[in-house]
Formats: C-alpha cells, sequence, structure tokens
C-alpha cells in the first residue's frame, strides 16, 4: 500500500526490475495497465462493428475480393517480429545495457515503420481499385478498424523516438526504464489487437 | 424561425430569434463583467497561478462543483422553455426547430457536462481525503481531464451562438443525424464536444481507480475503506469500460459525417441501429456511472447523521459491485421496440430487473442504518431521506420499463420521461446536492444556510412530484416524448399545466440554493473544527478547508469509520497526541499545459466542426506537442519544507 | 520476481516468438487448405488468436510483475470480459437474436 509518490520502494534491490522500484513509477504503469484494458474495450467496439457490417459489401468489392495473402501475412510476420524485438528491448533493459536497449528499441521501429508503409501501400492499392472508405458499410468499417490499428502503431513509432532520444540524454535509470517497459506493453498489446485483425478480418476473409 | 434553414448554408452567427438575441447580449454582457472584475481586483495572475494551473484534486473539484451548477443553469433555463411551451395546448411560445435544439442541449447538457462533473467535484474533493492521501494518483492528468471536460462543454454551449445548436435529442440517433437529413454544424458540436470531455471521463476513470487501489493510508485495506470510495471505485470501473463505446460511436458518426464513410446512413449498407446498439453499450452504464456515487454519499450521509455504522457494510459493497458488472449486461432494454426477437429481448429483460436486486438490498440497508439512530435532519440527510420514496418509485417504473412487451406501450412515451427524470434527478441530482451540502464545509470552511436550505429543498421536492408525477399518467394517455405541440382536445391540457407548474417550482428551489450559496458566503457559520457534523471517516479530521497537501502526518488506519474510532478512544484517554516528526511532503507541481492542450483540444475541435482542416491541424499539432513537452518534463513535483508544514500547521491549530 | 532478469539469453522471448509465428502460420495454413468447414476454422483461429495474448501477456508484458496485489490482472479479465460481451452481443442483437444471415 503507498503512502507517497515519493516512496522510494527499494532503490538497490537487485530481484525488483528497475521500473518497479518508486512509486511513483509503480502507479504509472499499473495505469497504463488500466488504459490498455480501455483501449481493448474501444478496438473490440471496432471489432463489433466490422462483424456486423462485414456482409454489407452494397454490391461493391468484397473480402475475399480485395485481401491478398502474401500482404497481410507479411504485416503479420512483420509486427511479430517487432513484438519480439521490442521484448528484447525490455529483456536488455532488465540487464542495464544500454547499448543494447536502444538497439533492439531502433529496430522495433524500424520494422514498425516497414509495417505502417506495407499497410498505406495495401490502402492505396484498394482505394485506387474503388475501395474506398465511401463505398460501403463493410470498407468503413474495415478501414476504420485496421486504420485505428495503424494510428496506434504510428503513434507507438513516435513515442518510442521521444524514449530513444531521452535515453541518450539522461540515460537508463527508474523514469526511463518505466518509459521503455510502459511503450513494450503498448507494443504488445497493438500485436494482440493485430492478431485478431489478422484472424477475424483477414483470415475470416479469405477463408469463405 | 430560429437557428438555421435546412436547405440554405448555415450562417456563422446563430440569428433571426429574439431569445437569442437577448442571450447573445446576456454572455456579452457576462464576458465583459468577468473581464472587468478581474482586472479592476488585479485577479489575472490569481487566477492563473491559484486555479487554472493548479493541480491540487480539491481545487479542481471546486472548479468541476461551480461548472457543474452553472451546467445545471443552463440545462435549467432550457427545461423551463420547454415547460413553457408545452403548459397550454396549441402553444406557439418556441419555435419548433428551436424547440427541438432546446430538448437536444437539456439532455446532453444535464447528463455530459451537469451530472458528470457533478460526479467528479464529489470524487475530488472527497476520495484523497476519505482513503488518507496527499493527492490523486496522476494529479497532472486530474487537471487534463478537468480542461478536457471544460473545454468540451465550452464548445458544445458555443454552438448555442456560432453554427447552431444540434436538434436531434440527447442520444443523436442516424439517420436523423446524418448530413442529408441533418446539415450545417450542429450536430458536429454535439459529437465532437463529447468526444473531448469523453477522453477527460476515462481519464479520470483511470486516475480514481488506480488512487483508489493503489494510494490508501497504511492499514486501510479494502474493507476498511468507506462506502463513498467504494462507490467511486465501482463507476470507475464502469467508466473505463464504457466509455470507449462512446468514443467510438461518435466517431464512426463522424466519419460519415465528414469523411462519407456508410456506417449508420441508409444506403451502401450502413445500418443505423448499429449507433442505437454501440450507443447504449455505453448509455445504460452511463446511468450507474453516475447515480453509484450518490449511493456512495447516501451511505456516508446516512451513517453520519444517524451516529451509526452503516448496516450491512460487506452487502453495500457487493451490491456495488454486482451493479456494477450487471449494468454491462442491460443495454438492449433501451430499443426493446427494434424488435430483436424474443430471445435478445428476454435476455435483457431478466437482466434489467435483476439490477433491481442488489439495489433494494442497498435502499433496506439504508432504512436499517436510520433504524434506532439518533437522526439529525441537516440539510445532507434532508436531501438524503427524500432521495429514499423518489427511488423507490423510480425503481418501480424502472421494472415496468424493463418487462419488454410491457415496453412496447410506455417506449419514448411521457411515462419513460418521468421516470428516467424521477431516477436521475431523485438518484443522482439530490445525491449530489446531499454531498455538496455535506463536504461544503470542508470545501470553503463555512456551512451552508439551513434556513434557506430547507425552504429550497421543500420547494424542490414539491416541485418534483408535482413536475413528474402528472407525465406518467401523460405518457399513459399517449402523450410521446418531444413532443412539440399538442390540440386542445387530448385532454392533456391540466396535467400538462401542473407539469409546468413543478418545473418553475424546482426553478424557484435552483434560484434558492444559489442564493443561499451566497448568503452563506458572508454570513454563514464558520467551521472552525473541522469536524462540523460529528463525522466518521478521514476528511472530517483534517481542517476546513484542508491545507493543500492534506494530510501533515499520513494518517495510520486501524479499523471501519477510521475518524470515528479516533475520537471514541480519544474520549477513553487512549490515544496521546500525534508525536512523529514532520517530515518533507512530496507535492506534484502546477502546470499550464493542462489548459493550454485542452484549449488546443477545443482549437482543434471547432476547426472539425466547420470542416476547416487546417485550423483542425493546428490543434492536431498543439496537442502532440504538449504531449512531447511533458513526455521530457524533468521538473515536475517539489518538497514542501518542514518549516512550512510546521507553519501552516501551527497556524490551523493543529501543531 | 523476474527470474529472466540476470540470465544472457532471452529463453522467454525466444519461446514466445517461436509460439507466436508457429500459430500464425498453422492458422494461415489451415485457412488455405481447408482443413475444415467454414464455422469450424474460424473457432479453431480465434482459439490460436486467444493463445497467442496468453503468449504476449505472459512472455513479453510481464503481467505477473507487480509490487503488491496484482489488480491489473483484475481489470484486465473485466476488459476481456466486456469485450467479449460487446462482441458478441452487438452479433447477437443486430443479427435479430441469430435470425438474420450473416
Amino acid at each position: 500500500m503507498a503512502i507517497g509518490h515519493d516512496a522510494v520502494l527499494s532503490e538497490d534491490d537487485e530481484t525488483t526490475p528497475l521500473e518497479y522500484r518508486h512509486e511513483n513509477d509503480v502507479l504509472r504503469i499499473y495505469g497504463f495497465w488500466l488504459f490498455i484494458a480501455t483501449d481493448l474495450v474501444l478496438f473490440g467496439t471496432l471489432f463489433a462493428t466490422y462483424v456486423v457490417l462485414r456482409a454489407n459489401t452494397a454490391g461493391g468489392p468484397s473480402e475475399s475480393q480485395l485481401f491478398e495473402v502474401p500482404i497481410f501475412t507479411a504485416e503479420t510476420l512483420i509486427l511479430l517480429t517487432s513484438s519480439f524485438t521490442c521484448g528484447l528491448a525490455t529483456f536488455q533493459m532488465h540487464r542495464k545495457k544500454h547499448g543494447w536497449l536502444s538497439f533492439w528499441l531502433v529496430v522495433t521501429v524500424l520494422l514498425g515503420a516497414t509495417f505502417i508503409g506495407l499497410e498505406l501501400s495495401e490502402f492505396i492499392t484498394y482505394a485506387t481499385h474503388g475501395a474506398t472508405m465511401q463505398r460501403s458499410a463493410f470498407l468503413s468499417a474495415f478501414f476504420t478498424l485496421v486504420g485505428t490499428h495503424g494510428i496506434h502503431v504510428s503513434m507507438g513509432i513516435l513515442w518510442m523516438l521521444s524514449i530513444l532520444y531521452q535515453l541518450w540524454r539522461t540515460g537508463l535509470n527508474s523514469t526511463t526504464a518505466r518509459k521503455v517497459f510502459v511503450v513494450g506493453l503498448y507494443w504488445h498489446f497493438l500485436d494482440v489487437v493485430w492478431v485478431f485483425i489478422f484472424t477475424v478480418v483477414y483470415l475470416t476473409g479469405v477463408a469463405h | 424561425m430560429p437557428g438555421y434553414d435546412r436547405h440554405h448554408p448555415t450562417p456563422f452567427f446563430v440569428s433571426g430569434d429574439p431569445m437569442i438575441y437577448a442571450s447573445d447580449v446576456l454572455i456579452a454582457l457576462t464576458l465583459v463583467g468577468v473581464v472587468f472584475v478581474l482586472t479592476y481586483f488585479r485577479r489575472w495572475r490569481w487566477l492563473w497561478e491559484e486555479w487554472i494551473t493548479t493541480v491540487d484534486h480539491k481545487k479542481i473539484g471546486i472548479m468541476y462543483l461551480l461548472a457543474a451548477l452553472a451546467m445545471m443553469f443552463r440545462g435549467g433555463v432550457d427545461s423551463e422553455l420547454m415547460r413553457t411551451q408545452l403548459a397550454f395546448p396549441n402553444n406557439h411560445f418556441l419555435g419548433a426547430e428551436h424547440y427541438d435544439q432546446i430538448f437536444t442541449t437539456h439532455g446532453t447538457i444535464m447528463i455530459l457536462f451537469m451530472a458528470m462533473p457533478l460526479i467528479f467535484a464529489m470524487m475530488n474533493i472527497a476520495v484523497p481525503l476519505q482513503i488518507g492521501a496527499r493527492d490523486v494518483a496522476f494529479p497532472y492528468l486530474n487537471a487534463i481531464s478537468f480542461w478536457l471536460f471544460f473545454f468540451g462543454a465550452m464548445l458544445f454551449n458555443l454552438s448555442f451562438v456560432i453554427g447552431g445548436s444540434p436538434d436531434a435529442g440527447w442520444v443523436s440517433y442516424p439517420p436523423l443525424t446524418e448530413t442529408p437529413f441533418d446539415p450545417g454544424p450542429g450536430e458536429n458540436f454535439y459529437l465532437l464536444a463529447l468526444q473531448i470531455s469523453g477522453i477527460g471521463s476515462i481519464a479520470t476513470g483511470i486516475n480514481f481507480l488506480v488512487t483508489i487501489l493503489k494510494m490508501r493510508a497504511p492499514g486501510m485495506t479494502l474493507m476498511r475503506m468507506p462506502l463513498f470510495p467504494w462507490s467511486v471505485l465501482s463507476a470507475s470501473v464502469l467508466i473505463i469500460f464504457a466509455f470507449p463505446a462512446l468514443t467510438i460511436a461518435l466517431a464512426l458518426l463522424l466519419l460519415d459525417r465528414l469523411a462519407g464513410a456508410h456506417f449508420f446512413t441508409m444506403l451502401q449498407g450502413g445500418n443505423p441501429m448499429m449507433y442505437v446498439n454501440l450507443f447504449w453499450v455505453w448509455g445504460h452504464p452511463e446511468v450507474y456511472i453516475v447515480v453509484l456515487p450518490a449511493f456512495g454519499i447516501f451511505s456516508e450521509v446516512f451513517a453520519t447523521f444517524s451516529r451509526k455504522r452503516v448496516f450491512g457494510y460487506t452487502s453495500m459493497v457487493a451490491s456495488l459491485m454486482t451493479i456494477a458488472v450487471i449494468s454491462y449486461f442491460v443495454w438492449a432494454h433501451h430499443f426493446f421496440t427494434m424488435g430483436a426477437g424474443p430471445g435478445v429481448n428476454s435476455f435483457f429483460a431478466i437482466a434489467s430487473m435483476c439490477v433491481g436486486i442488489p439495489t433494494g438490498v442497498k435502499v433496506f440497508n439504508w432504512l436499517f442504518t436510520m433504524f434506532k439512530g439518533r437522526i439529525r435532519t441537516s440539510l445532507p440527510m434532508l436531501w438524503a431521506i427524500g432521495f429514499i420514496p423518489n427511488f423507490a418509485i423510480g425503481g418501480a417504473t424502472g421494472i415496468m420499463l424493463a418487462a419488454a412487451p410491457g415496453d412496447y406501450q410506455y417506449h419514448n412515451s411521457y411515462f419513460l420521461i418521468a421516470h428516467f427524470h424521477q431516477v436521475l434527478i431523485g438518484g443522482v441530482v439530490y445525491g449530489m446536492l446531499a454531498g455538496m451540502y455535506y463536504w461544503w464545509p470542508k470545501m470553503f470552511g463555512f456551512i451552508l444556510d439551513e434556513r434557506i436550505g430547507r425552504w429550497a429543498f421543500w420547494l424542490f421536492n414539491i416541485g418534483f412530484y408535482v413536475c413528474f408525477m402528472p407525465q406518467y399518467q401523460l405518457g399513459f394517455m399517449g402523450m410521446t416524448r418531444r413532443v412539440y405541440i399538442y390540440p386542445a382536445d387530448m385532454g392533456w391540457s391540466t396535467l400538462n399545466l401542473i407539469s409546468t407548474v413543478g418545473a418553475y417550482l424546482m426553478g424557484i428551489a435552483f434560484v434558492l440554493i444559489v442564493v443561499e450559496i451566497l448568503y452563506s458566503a458572508v454570513w454563514g457559520v464558520r467551521d472552525t473544527t473541522g469536524d462540523p457534523w460529528d463525522g466518521r471517516t478521514l476528511e472530517w479530521s483534517l481542517p476546513s478547508p484542508a491545507p493543500h497537501y492534506n494530510f501533515a502526518h499520513v494518517p495510520v488506519v486501524t479499523e471501519r469509520d477510521a475518524w470515528w474510532g479516533q475520537k471514541e478512544a480519544r474520549k477513553k484517554g487512549e490515544i496521546q497526541k500525534e508525536t512523529r516528526p514532520f517530515q518533507p511532503i512530496h507535492m506534484p507541481r502546477n502546470s499550464g499545459r493542462p489548459f493550454i492542450m485542452s484549449l488546443c483540444f477545443f482549437i482543434g475541435g471547432f476547426g472539425l466542426v466547420f470542416e476547416w482542416y487546417p485550423l483542425a491541424l493546428v490543434g492536431l499539432v498543439g496537442i502532440l506537442t504538449s504531449l512531447l513537452m511533458r513526455s521530457v518534463e524533468r521538473d515536475t513535483d517539489y518538497y514542501i519544507p518542514v518549516e512550512e508544514i510546521q507553519h501552516i500547521e501551527s497556524n490551523l491549530g493543529r501543531a | 520476481m523476474n527470474t529472466n532478469a540476470n540470465r544472457a539469453f532471452p529463453w522467454k522471448h525466444v519461446t514466445g516468438f517461436v509460439l507466436s509465428i508457429a500459430l500464425t502460420l498453422l492458422a494461415l495454413w489451415m485457412v488455405q487448405a481447408h482443413v475444415m468447414g467454414f464455422t469450424a476454422l474460424i473457432s479453431v483461429t480465434l482459439l490460436f488468436a486467444a493463445l497467442q495474448i496468453l503468449v504476449q501477456l505472459f512472455l513479453f508484458m510481464h503481467i505477473t510483475d507487480s509490487p503488491g496485489p496484482r489488480y491489473h490482472v483484475i481489470a484486465l479479465a473485466l476488459g476481456l470480459l466486456f469485450t467479449f460481451t460487446i462482441v458478441a452481443g452487438s452479433i447477437w442483437i443486430m443479427t435479430f437474436g441469430g435470425n438474420q444471415a450473416y
């Protein structure tokens, strides 16, 4: 039970992870878990909308006409790998290997950027074939669900860049450690969301 | 005809109605007055340093309270205008479109910009003090929440003079709210204002969950926590899980309107009922978000003013959490008439009725708390007692509405109107007023005048029944919701006139409460003890108003009703004076950024309302810059030195 | 609390990565090869996705790390319950109790 924001829980205790040593950071990590729970419901609502509207193509292109297996498989593998490299960043953070931590964060950012690039080119391809958000309820729901995830990933990239800057400026301490840990939670969460997009949107779309 | 013509481009400034011009003049005069007073008394710096940049939960609570009372005034004026229009058959007091706008703004303001900030006010003022904490978990985020609410409310109210008010009901159902049927910026104002304040609400939910779960004083286990923090805990759980559904519903409708998407249109496969579905996924839990904290306040008030422990503490906690979870499984009862079939309707009807069980447990516990207690009918208790019959009637009519086949008869009739006003006013407003009277001395250091307060209570309480009892009958007689005008031969005239008289009584009561506040500020009884009600929980162990760090020594809790226990022990001579030396206290620094960032939300929102995308982009860049600046900020907190604490405490007569 | 921290090789992470790739490719293959009927296929792939949640939560996200009570696990469980409620409830309601084909 906490006493105040300043409570130092275990400054030099090597068994406690770096991000959990100050009460302030414990509160923030906990708050972020709650944010993830909220964001989960947000995506749940978008999934509900997609599933309800996905058959409403209004004579426009349908899922199986649009989705291409190599593209969405590549996106999935890239994002899964980035989740892994992001995990490695946290792993190196726990080992206080500053250099490796930054390296894996950079790799994660690059993989994330590749993912966003692929997704954008996918969207543009659809649009040039007349499959725009304005075409049908199905496409509105598709672009919104997948696009919201894409915006989340883009925000994550900006966030990681900001943390890389802070790591470079102030080094690894309990504050930056907490930030690395939290952005990691965010990134893994987005990976989980994508796995469901992969399953509910893409796999279901091509399974017919 | 006021507002805009649906078939012509919207004028930027709303024009055409003398009432709106009069309001324009009033708003301008008020603004000039405020600027003049602040300049004349040289209060600008004070305003900025003490209030706008504050991260102190007590001040944020006070700002929520004042904003909520102002919004209650606006929403209340709307309701008096509506009741005046409906007082007589064939009345033309308001134009039809003006009437549409007014019932829309009345509902939206009362739920989102009155009830919500009122509960946030009570949460902010009481929760940290009751659990023995020095602030909430994230004080900076708390300030952001407030300013997001504030600018959301401002954006919404701006529609009154610029662009035109929304006019499709507080639920804003498509397809009526889609661009072809409702062009112009009115609905955009609604969508963006709710979105902006909704973000703040989610942040508040997270903030209070972390505060309550992680920042209780040593020894205060969850089952020793007062019931108000418990009620806030359950409401916060609902906030963080219900508001995302509103966020999405609003965002998708906005995409329909601004980007030409087809979520809820009648064309291209859109499905308007999906909006209704998503809206109520949020909308029903929302009812409990506002009423659960009221339940918490009643529990505190009944115990304090009966001088007894609350009866059935454990069952109170269990029922709060049960209500929170069940309320997530009842949303379809708001659209039984969609005809989703007997399976769906039966499930949601039964789930809805189940909510009555834990609620009934609570009502009986409150009655048993009073049983054989030494009851004082001070103002908070008066409102709490007034709540019981009110809520019993509201609950019973709720069960009637929950019966799906019956609902086909009552749906969207005045019976429904009477029901939800009975639970929302009888539950939430009575609860929040009880809380306001109860914690007012803790906020401001004086007690609100008893005599004027009793007049206000009785006028309001009688006015309430006079206003809403006839509406149940009008509902049975076929009068439907949102009806603007009715012919004389419907037989509704007398009941409508009676109802209007009741509404005026409630309006007079509101004015009396304002008078009471002003009167008491000058002549009210000062609270010098910090414990004017002989309270039971930790906030009453502090001076009124509490110092900005709250507790000079973090209290150690050994039982429920911690302060009562300490007082009892002191009477028996078991407790010595505090001997622990003062320690420097860690406090968050004030910051102007929450205000500026929320202002950027306002600017961006305003840009989107009028589809001026460059302006929207300016807002977005401002928001991102604020976030980034906070992320790299290092100097976010400071320590209050021991000497200063010593000084403050001895001035308060406490050390 | 964090047994992984001092090891030189991130076994947990590599296991998680291999599992997530395997589950993904397996799901993809099953769909491509139409190894079963549509409903069964969707159910199995959703099950795989659910397993991936567990992989991320336990092997990457350190969900078990926490000083004090693990309230965040309860919050996450409630979040999953409510997410499921919204999705399943919306489908159920919007298909008019399953009477309308989708």
